[in-house]
C-alpha cells in the first residue's frame, strides 16, 4: 500500500456573535429626528462661523472645527448629486433588491443626504433631477421616518 | 535622530478565495517566511513588529495578541493598525516612523486577511452612522457605485473605460502567480457580466480574497549590509476624510479629497512637477473599475476629465507609459488587510527589476503606492531605488 492516498479534511470551529446596539445619536440629532418625527420637517445645521448648512446634523463644522447648536429649516426638496441602483441581496440591507440609493442636496444645504428613491423608473434616474422627500405614517424619530425621496412631477 | 528607511525583504503568499488547511497564522508566516528569506535575515534580526488586518473580518479581534507567536512579536515592541482599508499602507507607514525615529532598526510589517472566514458585508456595514447612513449602504460597495457614477457624470466617461480598465489588469493579473482573480477577460466579457450595484458589475468590483504580504524595513547603514537592491521610502502622507466627503462637499469643490491631499503634498516636497513623467509606475489601490480614472485626476497626476482618456488610449497598460496596477491591482486580488502592503510591495519589486512576468516595460527608478478606504481615507507613498 505504498501508494496510498491519505485523505485529509480540514477542520473548522463555527460560531456567531450577535451584536445588538443602541447609539445614541446626540444633541442635535435628537432635534433633527423629533422635527421629521412631529413635523414632517428636515432640518440642516448651520455653523454660525462659516455659514455652511450641514445635512444630516453634526454638532461640529467640517470646514472650521466650531461648535454647532441650532438648526435651520429647509423645505425638503432637493437635487440627485449621484446614485446606484442595488441589484445585490445580502443579510445587512433594509430592502430587497432591487432598489435605488441616491445622494440628495437639500436645497439651502451645502452637504448631502443617503437615502432611498422611491416612485421612479430606474431608467430615469438622473444626476440634476429634482426629489421630494415622502415620510412614512408611522414615525419613530429615525432616518427610516423618511420613506424615501420620489422625483418632483413637473405641474403642467 | 532621524534616518532613511528602505523596505530590504518582501515577501507574498499566493492568493485565493479558499484556504480551509491553514488558519490565519500559519497564513501570516508563510509570508514573514518569505520576507525574512528576501532579506536573508531571521527573526532574531527584527526590533519591532507591525500588524494590521480589518477587525471582525475573521470573526475574531486583537488579532495581534491571538497570533502573537505566529507573528515573531513575542518579547518584541509594535504596534496594531486598524485603519479600515488603508490598514495596510499604515502598517508600512507605522514602520517607517518606528525605523525613521531611530526607535528601531529593523521593523516586520504585516498585513493580512482570511475572507473566507467571516461575514465580509456585515462586518463592513458597521463602519457606517448607525443613525444617518447604515441603513442606506451596501458593505463598501455602494459608495464607491456612488463615486463611480458621479465620476462618468462629470468627467463624461462611459461605462466601457470600466470594462477596459478591467480587462487590463485580468492581464495583468494573469501574469502575476501571486494574484487571485487570473482569468484573462476581453473589454466585451466584462461588460457582459451581471450588475450588481449600477455602474458597477460583478467585475468591476473587487474580490474577497485571503493572503498575507509582509516587508522587511531598515534604517539606511543596515539597509545597505543587508540588501543590494534597498528600495528606498522616500515619502510619505496620509488624508483623512469624512464619509464620502461628507457626501460631495468635495464634489462642488468647498473642500479636497484625500487623493487631492495627499498628491499635492507629495509632489510639492519632492519638487515633482511632472508627475507622470518624473514617476514610471503607480501601483494604486483600486477597488472598483472607476477608481483608476478618477484618481488619476484627483491626485493630480493629469488634468481633470482626462483620466479615462489615459485610459482609452493605453497609457495606463503594463507596457504603456504610465503603467498602473501591473500586478492586476485591487480588481483582481483584495485580502483587505494586506492589499494596501501589496500595493507597496509590488511598487518595491516593480523598482528591484523583480516583478518577473508583469515587470513593466518602461525603466522603473520612482514609484507611487496607495491605501485607500477606512472612509474615503488615503495614504500615498513615494518609492525610489536610489537615494538621488
Ligand atoms: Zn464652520
Amino acid at each position: 500500500m505504498a501508494n496510498e492516498v491519505v485523505k485529509k479534511e480540514p477542520m473548522f470551529t463555527e460560531g456567531y456573535v450577535i451584536m445588538p446596539y443602541k447609539y445614541s445619536v446626540g444633541t442635535l440629532a435628537s432635534k433633527f429626528f423629533i422635527e421629521i418625527r412631529d413635523h414632517k420637517k428636515i432640518n440642516g445645521v448651520k455653523c454660525p462661523k462659516c455659514n455652511i448648512v450641514i445635512v444630516p446634523p453634526r454638532s461640529v463644522c467640517i470646514k472650521c472645527f466650531n461648535k454647532i447648536e441650532d438648526l435651520v429649516e429647509l423645505s425638503g426638496k432637493g437635487t440627485l448629486v449621484t446614485y446606484t441602483v442595488a441589484h445585490y441581496d445580502s443579510a445587512v440591507q433594509a430592502m430587497k433588491p432591487p432598489y435605488a440609493i441616491g445622494v440628495i442636496k437639500l436645497d439651502g444645504a451645502d452637504t448631502a443626504i443617503t437615502h432611498f428613491i422611491g416612485e421612479v423608473d430606474f431608467k430615469e434616474l438622473k444626476a440634476g433631477m429634482k426629489l421630494e422627500a415622502v415620510f412614512n405614517e408611522t414615525r419613530n424619530a429615525n432616518i427610516l421616518d423618511i420613506k424615501y425621496f420620489k422625483p418632483v412631477k413637473n405641474k403642467g | 535622530m532621524t534616518q532613511r528607511v528602505a523596505i530590504v525583504g518582501i515577501g507574498q503568499t499566493n492568493h485565493s478565495g479558499r484556504r480551509p488547511y491553514h488558519n490565519d497564522g500559519e497564513v501570516i508566516y508563510d509570508a514573514i517566511s518569505a520576507a525574512l528569506a528576501d532579506a536573508q535575515l531571521s527573526i532574531k534580526d527584527i526590533d519591532n513588529v507591525i500588524i494590521g488586518d480589518m477587525e471582525l473580518f475573521e470573526g475574531h479581534s486583537l488579532n495581534d495578541a491571538m497570533l502573537l507567536d505566529y507573528t515573531g512579536a513575542e518579547g518584541r515592541s509594535g504596534f496594531k493598525m486598524n485603519t479600515g482599508g488603508t490598514v495596510g499602507s499604515m502598517n508600512v507607514i507605522s514602520g517607517w516612523y518606528n525605523v525613521a525615529s531611530e526607535f528601531s532598526d529593523t521593523t516586520l510589517v504585516i498585513g493580512w486577511e482570511k475572507h473566507d472566514e467571516g461575514p465580509t458585508t456585515s462586518a463592513i456595514t458597521t463602519i457606517w452612522d448607525p443613525a444617518i447612513n447604515r441603513p442606506f449602504e451596501v458593505g463598501a460597495i455602494s459608495g464607491l457605485a456612488m463615486i463611480s457614477n458621479a465620476y462618468m457624470t462629470r468627467s463624461g466617461c462611459p461605462l466601457e473605460v470600466g470594462a477596459i480598465v478591467r480587462a487590463q489588469a485580468s492581464d495583468n493579473a494573469a501574469r502575476n502567480p501571486k494574484a487571485h482573480l487570473r482569468e484573462r477577460y476581453t473589454v466585451q466579457d466584462v461588460m457582459s457580466a451581471r450588475m450588481v450595484l449600477y455602474p458597477l458589475n460583478l467585475l468591476m468590483i473587487c474580490p474577497t480574497s485571503l493572503g498575507a504580504c509582509a516587508l522587511v524595513l531598515a534604517g539606511e547603514k543596515k539597509a545597505r549590509k543587508i540588501n543590494k537592491k534597498p528600495v528606498w521610502i522616500r515619502d510619505h502622507a496620509t488624508a483623512h476624510q469624512v464619509t464620502r466627503g461628507m457626501d460631495f462637499m468635495a464634489e462642488a469643490g468647498k473642500i479636497d479629497t484625500s487623493m487631492t491631499v495627499t498628491g499635492r503634498k507629495i509632489f510639492q516636497r519632492n519638487h515633482i512637477t511632472k508627475p507622470m513623467e518624473e514617476i514610471q509606475v503607480f501601483e494604486m489601490y483600486d477597488p472598483c473599475a472607476f477608481c483608476q480614472p478618477a484618481w488619476l485626476e484627483e491626485f493630480g497626476l493629469c488634468e481633470a476629465g482626462q483620466g479615462w482618456r489615459l485610459i482609452e488610449k493605453g497609457v495606463t497598460a503594463r507596457e504603456g507609459s504610465f503603467p498602473v496596477s501591473p500586478s492586476g491591482g485591487t480588481l483582481c486580488t483584495n485580502a483587505i488587510g494586506d492589499t494596501a502592503t501589496v500595493r507597496v510591495a509590488e511598487a518595491a519589486l516593480q523598482l528591484r527589476g523583480d516583478a518577473g512576468e508583469h515587470q513593466v516595460t518602461r525603466e522603473v527608478k520612482m514609484a507611487l503606492a496607495s491605501g485607500y478606504g477606512g472612509m474615503y481615507w488615503t495614504d500615498l507613498l513615494l518609492l525610489s531605488n536610489t537615494l538621488d
